[in-house]
């Protein structure tokens, strides 16, 4: 049989195509199975009620800051432009751009609020991942696979609430007080708050609802009507960051 | 053909080159050992054989991780019966409990770079540093 | 011989060309292996500007990728036979620009081991998933259709006839790249300056100019440094093109400026007023952006008379004024403006560093060896008798 270089070339150039392409194809057809969501989960929508009036903001309390960062293996980067953040906080008209008022007194502008990671009803940052590696269980967490994240960071650009942040360096030498439990993060991974799903899983609370003594932060399923945070939400008025973009925030202010 | 010589002298010369560190070994009169692998004192096999886990640790370890990231599903019961969490850091290292001496001698032996650990702790160096 | 060692050939120049060339790419590599161990830290980008100088490139060379649909449709389509010369500079402009895009997506990646998991787990939600898919088969069309019109010419005989499907087919997907690469930024909420339906058509406009314009540049070194002439009728027509797509460019920013301030939204007049006069005394790129406004205005005053648009060496210099132009436009200001000021009205500064810029500059490099080895190779197919 005659074959040339040339000719070998284009038939293992077309045979790596063939297979790297029947992988995509399998993988197409296979979408959405695989993730196993339960029907426990269906009945459940996790959702965090924030009661800024009774946050003990003015003496400096970071407890649910400490918490949480302490529980995932949050790190510690001096300078801003290495920053992670799960929790944090922030002044009210940044996290609240179209509620300021006008006058330069007004209650809300001396106030901050805790912001973190929204789960959004309708993630933008889970349309944009281009590998899954962030998707939205059915209990409405949105969640963080930091085996299959290759670090494009496209959903840092997607997310209007500035919610994630990026392992720019190694993170494990800015960690604290490491918690063997919680795995940390390597360098080059997006990652951001996860509602404690290692916790709810055992039963328990998040670590930032649990740290917080004034009851500030109040937890539960949106979708059961005795629940705590559905009582909040019928009782009084509530905010959500930006609800004009369509997202469908999961996180309530109260007013 | 004018230059088989050459080419014929090239490839000898490439797979010289290639061999060369058993070459080194050979002559320097040390041949290498398979690892010795500190193994558990108790326990029976609760996920598979020895041959099992030998050839198939990464592909369980990589099927547990999506399991629980992804799906959502904790636990899996042995062959023993019993209940266990699909965890490296617990279920796997509660026994083979030095990754020094269990992990760490066949991936050194065989050069497998693994990043298990690049984000999950061994626990129990990161107890002793604590202590 | 073969064909690729065609580029084995040359004079001193050449080599000299080519081992400068390989100079700059080593050093890259080198900063490129540090930015691997340390991780993307040792760049100026930060948690507010995430994407910089990497992806401003993609974005930029997307573009000068696409822009070969210019030759490529009046030759193919329409007979067009002044183009019949330039048409292959074209296509090796576009390959080279392609393979610099994509390697400029590679060295953003935090993890780029994981590159293959975009194929592994295909994600149709995903619009850089349909990106790659775009790109990836544009590099392809363009290499069959460069190689099998060499080839064919190589052994004297007409390219086959299932040849003109796939032009015809490369055609719509030029167009395609440029417009999937505008809806990664233009569907994002929350992003002002990117959420508009003009993202897409301002795109191809500052594509449309800036390609050919390089392509012009390439045409007039091709024919100075070997005995190629791609004729001047070519780069004549390809100036018109220039002149009209540099004018529906700059039309369409000011569109944009209309709507922004007329509306009166902050959001999106922040963005605009962080480029053009500095936003809480952070103002890096204004001097970038008026220096890019400049240029389009003299460079279209140079393209619109026709007495410069002729002459040959105005001709050059409005060319190189269209691509710097668009360059600082695309290639700065469009990627790091729109995250600042960030979702939270952070306005975070952007300096690339030393890194950074050694690694841009070896994927330029490598860009322009590839159009250094193409070209060697195409134009000596051309230059020997035909069936040699």
């Amino acid at each position: 049989m005659s074959l040339d270089r040339r000719a070998f070339l284009g038939v293992a150039g077309l045979s790596a195509l063939a297979v790297a392409g029947t992988r995509s194809l399998d993988a197409l057809t296979r979408r959405g199975r695989a993730e196993g969501a339960s029907e426990a989960r269906a009945a459940t929508r996790w959702a965090m009620v924030v009661d800024p009036g009774k946050c003990r903001k003015d003496d400096g309390c970071t407890g649910c800051i400490a918490a949480c960062d302490r529980a995932h293996n949050v790190p510690h980067f001096s300078e801003r432009a290495h920053e992670v953040k799960w929790i944090w906080r922030e002044p009210f008209d940044r996290a609240f751009p179209d509620h300021g008022g006008s006058l330069p007194e007004d209650a809300a502008r001396s106030q901050s609020v805790p912001v973190l990671c929204n789960h959004c009803d309708n993630p933008p940052c889970v349309r944009v991942c281009p590998v899954q590696a962030t998707w939205k269980r059915a209990d409405g967490i949105v969640m963080m696979d930091y085996h299959r994240c290759i670090g494009c960071r496209y959903c840092m650009a997607a997310c209007p609430y500035g919610a994630r942040s990026f392992n720019w360096l190694d993170p494990r030498p800015r960690i604290k007080e490491p918690n063997p439990e919680f795995p940390t993060r390597t360098k080059g991974v997006v990652e951001k708050c996860n509602f404690c799903e290692e916790r709810l899983a055992l039963g328990r609370p998040p670590a930032c609802v649990e740290a917080c003594t004034e009851g500030a932060l109040v937890f539960g399923n949106l979708k059961d009507p005795r629940s705590e945070v559905r009582r909040l939400l019928r009782s009084r008025h509530a905010l959500r960051r930006k609800p004009e973009l369509g997202t469908g925030p999961n996180v309530y202010y109260l007013v | 053909m004018n230059d088989r010589g050459l080419i014929l002298g090239g490839l000898l010369l490439f797979v010289g080159l290639i061999t060369l560190p058993v070459w080194y070994n050979v002559a320097a009169g040390t041949p290498s050992r398979p690892p010795e692998l500190k193994l558990p004192a108790q326990g029976k096999d609760p996920f598979g054989t020895a041959e099992y886990m030998r050839a198939s640790h990464m592909s369980l370890l990589v099927a547990w991780r999506d399991e629980v990231v992804r799906g959502g599903e904790r636990t899996v019961v042995g062959r023993d019966g019993k209940t266990y969490a699909k965890s490296l850091t617990r279920t796997c290292m509660d026994c083979h409990s030095s990754r020094a001496e269990f992990c760490d001698r066949c991936h050194g032996y065989t050069s497998a770079r693994v990043s298990c650990w690049d984000c999950h702790a061994d626990r129990r160096l990161a107890e002793g540093s604590a202590r | 011989m073969s064909v690729c060692e065609k580029a084995l050939v040359g004079g001193r120049r050449y080599w000299a060309w080519i081992g400068a060339l390989l100079a700059v790419i080593l050093v890259g590599v080198l900063f490129y292996l540090r930015q691997l161990h340390v991780g993307l830290g040792i760049t100026g980008l930060s948690r507010d500007v995430t994407w910089g100088l990497y992806i401003a490139q993609f974005t930029f060379l997307v573009g000068v990728a696409a822009s070969a649909v210019v030759v490529v449709l009046p030759y193919y389509l329409h007979d067009y036979h002044a183009f019949a010369k330039i048409t292959i500079l074209g296509e090796l402009l576009a390959m080279s620009a392609v393979v610099m895009s994509l390697l400029f997506i590679f060295v953003d990646m935090g993890q780029p081991e994981r590159a293959l998991n975009v194929i592994l787990y295909p994600t149709p939600t995903s619009i850089m998933f349909w990106d790659m898919i775009s790109l990836g088969g544009y590099l392809v069309l363009n290499a069959v259709i460069a190689g099998l019109t060499l080839g064919a010419e190589r052994r004297g005989v007409a390219p086959p006839r299932w040849l003109r499907p796939i032009v015809v087919l490369s055609i719509p997907w030029a167009v395609s790249i440029h417009t999937v690469t505008a809806f990664l930024y233009s569907g994002l909420p929350g992003r002002h300056l990117w959420l508009t339906a003009l993202l897409a058509p301002r795109f191809l406009a500052s594509a449309f100019a800036s390609g050919p314009a390089l392509l012009i540049l390439l045409a007039m070194i091709v024919r100075r440094l070997a005995s190629f002439d791609p004729g001047r009728e070519a780069i004549q027509k390809l100036s018109v093109i220039v002149t009209y797509t540099m004018v529906v460019n700059v039309f369409f920013v000011l569109m944009e400026v209309f709507t922004v301030f007329y509306s009166g939204i902050p959001e999106p007049m922040a963005h605009f007023e962080f480029l053009f006069v500095g936003l809480e005394g952070h103002a890096p790129l204004v001097p970038w952006m008026w220096a890019s406004m400049a240029l389009a205005v003299i460079s279209l005053v140079l393209l619109l008379t026709p007495r410069y648009r002729t002459d040959e060496r105005t001709l050059a210099a409005a060319c190189g004024m269209v691509f710097a132009s668009v360059w600082i436009d695309k290639g700065l200001g469009l990627i790091v403006g729109g995250f600042v000021p960030s979702p939270l009205g952070d306005v975070t500064r952007y300096v690339p560093t030393l890194p950074e810029i050694s690694i841009t500059l070896a994927i330029w490099a490598v860009g322009v060896l590839l159009v250094t080895l193409l070209c060697k190779i195409a134009l000596a197919v051309r230059g020997e008798p035909a069936g040699a």
